[in-house]
Order: structure tokens, then C-alpha cells, then sequence
């Protein structure tokens, strides 16, 4: 009995492992090859570790094309991003968690039915819209409508907003506050962890994002990293040395807030699931 | 009334970024519009041309999706259902490492993503082809034949199925540890255990896993623009990347619209298709 449970436990283990090693390997196989040189990186049968170490493909790659450039403009897009997302999210979901007012139930289930809405229909009427407001090729499609709420961040703030105790609110109100008193006294500090987490996910959400940048910016001056990062791939495609090079630095950024805020992303995760 | 001023900014995007463009492409798809001249009604052309197969890109399209949709769904929820049930066991340690490994590659934007994978495939230079020939097996064209790019696509996507684990681990630590205790009094084991009380008590998190996973999958579009460009022989044309191509590099708007409005009505049916079935094996403990 013992022993087959020790076998078990081994068969579990060894699963998990290979499943790491999955998950690991094309990370891994990035960084070395990012730091060989053009001739190492051709070798057949392929070595594991670089030798020597070239640090200059980091040079080579970042001086090749604007990456400082394209690096501050998802920056700003980011950053913009970020404040529309919290500030959207978290008076929106208040209102849809605590706050009485006709049609709510109504606008909330639209809300959650856009979500299933699939983007490439909102996407060319969209297109379409921003080009009459002549405002294609500027950060505007990208940034503006994220300060209009996105649903999934409604959704799980809203979630949140839920379990704090109404009596709260209650208490406030007969002291004479008004709903942006509540809001902002009560509600938001209690709210930080889950502000982190949409915080969080804006962020990655604008980092990574790709199909927006690549529909509305068309002048090489205002590309974003992932756009810099496949014009860099369709001028260079057999170095591949310097390309893994570039996109380490693309998801090197991406990597340290992963593990700054690890713990908030695997929360967060973890709750959209839980209500759903 | 502090109610609708606090909820404004939600109503208006919803308003001007989804139902005003939704009713707006419904009504693009039923006109002649190439973005240069003014739109111009034709009734059901852009419907009837690819129906008719005047397109002969539409059923391909679809078909290069469904096979997608078809492989990338289930592996995805079976992978991820495993890691998670193991990762939960309770003799596991490390759980919070493995944990962090296994939702690693979900955060690796899809550009980037995509270019590791494109060198990793590679056919003569790629890590895949070298460990193939290492084992004596033939090696495979990977991304660059018909055969192998969209079950290839579909390796690369398992890659990326953090959040799904995240979530299914997260359902599995909040079944009721006394209702494993009571089948254990009953005399059940591991497999009985399984079978009895995780999977039922799962199946509300398997369900909305199957419906999201479903969605995203139907919509994959940045794999298929930077690794193949539809290719080899439009054998990886993703639907979304034909509507991309259809109106962002062609013009075509009406068309395109048409043809997003089929993915809409497809995804719409195939939700409610899930809905509908979900009564009949979806287990909800206020039911009870």
C-alpha cells in the first residue's frame, strides 16, 4: 500500500514536471538564443548554453530600429490606459453594485453580453468612425474608449464591490454622506487589492496588445513594441539572434510586473472563474 | 439619480462602442462599401457571394477555424484540468512555483509569443526538428505544410492556457473538503472520489472554461498574421485574420462586415447550443 502510493506520488510529480519543462523550454530556448552569435545560432545539432555570452545581438537589436522610441509610446499608451481603466471600472461597478437607479439591471446584462460579443464586428464600424473624426494614426482609438469601461473590469470589480457589508454604507448615509462620500471614503480604500488587479491587467492588456495598434497607427514613429517588434521580424527575418534579442526586451517589462504583482494576478485570475 | 451620472461612463461605451457600431456593421454588410466611395445598398450580395462560394476563401476559413476551434478546446480544457488536479493534490509541494511556471507563458505577449514559436518550428534550424532528428524520428515542416500548421498553431496555444489552470485550481480548492471526507466514510476510492464528486462539483467552472475558451478560440488572429500570413495555401486563414485581410488590406468593408456578422451568429449558436445542453450535465449546488 505504501509503496504504490510512493509510486503515484512520483508518476504525479513527473507530470508536472515535464508540463514545467513545456512551459519553460521556449523561454529558455528565447533568452539563449538571443545571446548567440549568428554563426552558433545555426548549428546543427543546436548547443543549450551560448559561448561565448554576446550581449552585443541586446545592442545590435535596440539600435537596429527606434526601440527607445517604440518602447516610450506604449508607455504613454499604457499609462493612459491605466487611469481609464480604474477610473471607469470603479465608478461604474459601484453604481451597478450599490446604487439604485432605473434600467441598471438592464445596462448590467447588456454589459455582460457584450463581453461574448466577438471584436471583429465592433471593429470596422469603429475603424470607420475614428477615420471620419480624422483621428487615425494618433492614440486616441486606443486610449479613449478604455475611460468608457471595459466589462470584464466591471464585471470583477463589481464582484468585489459585493461582499463589502451594505451596513457601511448605511451607517454613512444616515450621518448625512452622499453617494460619492461612500464612494470614496468607504469603498475605494477597502477596495485596493482588486484596483491592483485591474490595474494589472490593463496594463498587460495594453502591452501586449497588437491587432489595435496595427489597425490604427500606420506612421513608423508612433508604433507601439509588439508593431516595432514585427516590422523588426519582416526587415530581419534570418537573424534570428537579434530577433530573439528584441523580443526579450519586448517581454522583459511584462515579466517584472508578473512578479511584482504575482500574487494579485493569480487572485484575480482566479475570481473571474469563481462567479461566472 | 447619482446612480446613472456614476454609471455613465459605462452606458456611453456601451452605447458608442458597441451596440451604435454593432447596428452600424449589420447595416454595412448589406452595402457595396470600399471605403474610398459612399456606401451603396445591395441587399444580401456580400451574403450570397460567400455562401454561393463566388469567395472562395469563406469556406476555407471556416473550415482552418472549426479544426482549430475543434483541437484547441477540448486539449485546452483537458491539459489544464489535469495540471490543475494534480497541482492540487495534497501531498504537492512547491504548489506555488509550479503554479507560477504554468501561468508564466499566458503573460509572454502574442507578438513575441508568436516569433518564439516561429523559431522554435523552424524546419531546419528549429529546437522541435533537432530533438525529432536526436530520436531518430522524421522530422516535421511544422508552420510550412498544410497538414501540420493548424495542429502546430493549437501546440502553441496550450503554451498559453495559465488563466484556465488558474482557474480550475481555484475551483478545485473551493469543493467542500467534507464531502470527500463522507465518501471516504462510504468506503470510495480515488477514482470514485473523481468521478463522483470532483468532476460534478466542477463541471459549473468546465462549463464556463468551455464557453470561454470557445469564444477566444474562434477569434485567434495574431498567430496566423505574423507567423504563416494564412499560409502555406490559406491553410491557416483564421477567420479573423480574413476579416483583417478583407478590410483592413483589401478596403472592403461592407464584405468584411458581412462576414463578421456570420462569425457573430456563429459564436451566438454555438453559445447557445452549450446553454441549452449545460441543463443536462452542469451540476449547480443551489439546485440541490
Amino acid at each position: 500500500m505504501k509503496k504504490s502510493r510512493r509510486i503515484s506520488q512520483i508518476i504525479v510529480y513527473s507530470v508536472l514536471v515535464v508540463g514545467a519543462a513545456f512551459c519553460l523550454l521556449p523561454l529558455f530556448w528565447l533568452v539563449r538564443s538571443s545571446m548567440m552569435n549568428s554563426l552558433q545560432i545555426f548549428e546543427m545539432p543546436p548547443k543549450w548554453i551560448p559561448s561565448p555570452f554576446r550581449l552585443q545581438n541586446y545592442v545590435e537589436a535596440l539600435t537596429t530600429i527606434d526601440f527607445f522610441r517604440f518602447f516610450r509610446n506604449t508607455l504613454i499608451i499604457t499609462v493612459s490606459c491605466l487611469f481609464g481603466a480604474l477610473f471607469s471600472s470603479s465608478i461604474g461597478a459601484y453604481s451597478y453594485a450599490r446604487l439604485d437607479w432605473p434600467g441598471r439591471k438592464l445596462f448590467f446584462s447588456l454589459l455582460l453580453a457584450s463581453m461574448m460579443l466577438p471584436g471583429a464586428v465592433t471593429l470596422i464600424p469603429t475603424f470607420i468612425g475614428w477615420r471620419f473624426a480624422d483621428l487615425i494614426n494618433t492614440y486616441v482609438p486606443l486610449i479613449l474608449p478604455v475611460w468608457f469601461g471595459s466589462a470584464f473590469d466591471i464585471f470583477l470589480l463589481r464582484q468585489f464591490y459585493s461582499t463589502i457589508p451594505k451596513d457601511m454604507d448605511e451607517a454613512a448615509y444616515v450621518d448625512g454622506a452622499g453617494p460619492w462620500t461612500i464612494f470614496s471614503r468607504i469603498i475605494i480604500p477597502l477596495s485596493t487589492p482588486p484596483l491592483i488587479v485591474i490595474g494589472l491587467f490593463s496594463f498587460m492588456n495594453s502591452w501586449n496588445d497588437f491587432m489595435g495598434p496595427l489597425v490604427y497607427l500606420n506612421e513608423e514613429r508612433k508604433f507601439t513594441l509588439a508593431l516595432g517588434l514585427q516590422m523588426f521580424q519582416s526587415l530581419h527575418s534570418a537573424q534570428w539572434h537579434l530577433l530573439m534579442a528584441a523580443s526579450t526586451v519586448v517581454i522583459m517589462p511584462v515579466i517584472v510586473v508578473f512578479f511584482i504583482g504575482q500574487r494579485y494576478f493569480i487572485e484575480g485570475i482566479a475570481l473571474t472563474g469563481i462567479k461566472g | 439619480m447619482a446612480g446613472i451620472l456614476f454609471a455613465l461612463p459605462s452606458i456611453l461605451g456601451l452605447i458608442m462602442f458597441v451596440m451604435l457600431p454593432m447596428i452600424a456593421s449589420l447595416l454595412l454588410s448589406f452595402t457595396d462599401y470600399r471605403i474610398v466611395n459612399t456606401p451603396k445598398f445591395i441587399g444580401f450580395t456580400n451574403y450570397t457571394r460567400l455562401f454561393d462560394g463566388t469567395d472562395p476563401y469563406f469556406y476555407n476559413s471556416l473550415w482552418v477555424t472549426f479544426k482549430y476551434v475543434i483541437l484547441r478546446v477540448p486539449l485546452g480544457l483537458v491539459f489544464s484540468f489535469i495540471a490543475a488536479f494534480l497541482l492540487n493534490m495534497g501531498f504537492i509541494r512547491g504548489k506555488s512555483v509550479f503554479r507560477t511556471i504554468f501561468y508564466l507563458p499566458s503573460i509572454v505577449p502574442a507578438v513575441a509569443s508568436s516569433m518564439i514559436w516561429l523559431w522554435l518550428f523552424s524546419p531546419d534550424l528549429g529546437l522541435f526538428n533537432s530533438f525529432l532528428e536526436a530520436l531518430n524520428l522524421p522530422t516535421l515542416d511544422w508552420l510550412y505544410s498544410e497538414q501540420t500548421v493548424v495542429p502546430s498553431i493549437v501546440l502553441m496555444s496550450l503554451w498559453g492556457m495559465g488563466s484556465t489552470i488558474i482557474i480550475f485550481l481555484a475551483g478545485l480548492q473551493g469543493v467542500p473538503r467534507s464531502l470527500y471526507e463522507a465518501a471516504i466514510v462510504d468506503g470510495a476510492g480515488a477514482i470514485r472520489k473523481f468521478r463522483h464528486i470532483t468532476i460534478p462539483m466542477m463541471t459549473p467552472i468546465i462549463f464556463f472554461n468551455l464557453i470561454m475558451g470557445s469564444i477566444g478560440a474562434f477569434q485567434v488572429f495574431t498567430e496566423a498574421l505574423i507567423m504563416t500570413q494564412g499560409g502555406p495555401n490559406n491553410a491557416s486563414l483564421f477567420y479573423n485574420y480574413y476579416i483583417y485581410r478583407q478590410a483592413f488590406q483589401f478596403g472592403e468593408m461592407g464584405q468584411a462586415s458581412a462576414i463578421a456578422w456570420i462569425l457573430f451568429i456563429i459564436i451566438l449558436l454555438v453559445t447557445v447550443v452549450f446553454f441549452r445542453t449545460s441543463k443536462s450535465w452542469v451540476f449547480y449546488e443551489s439546485e440541490v
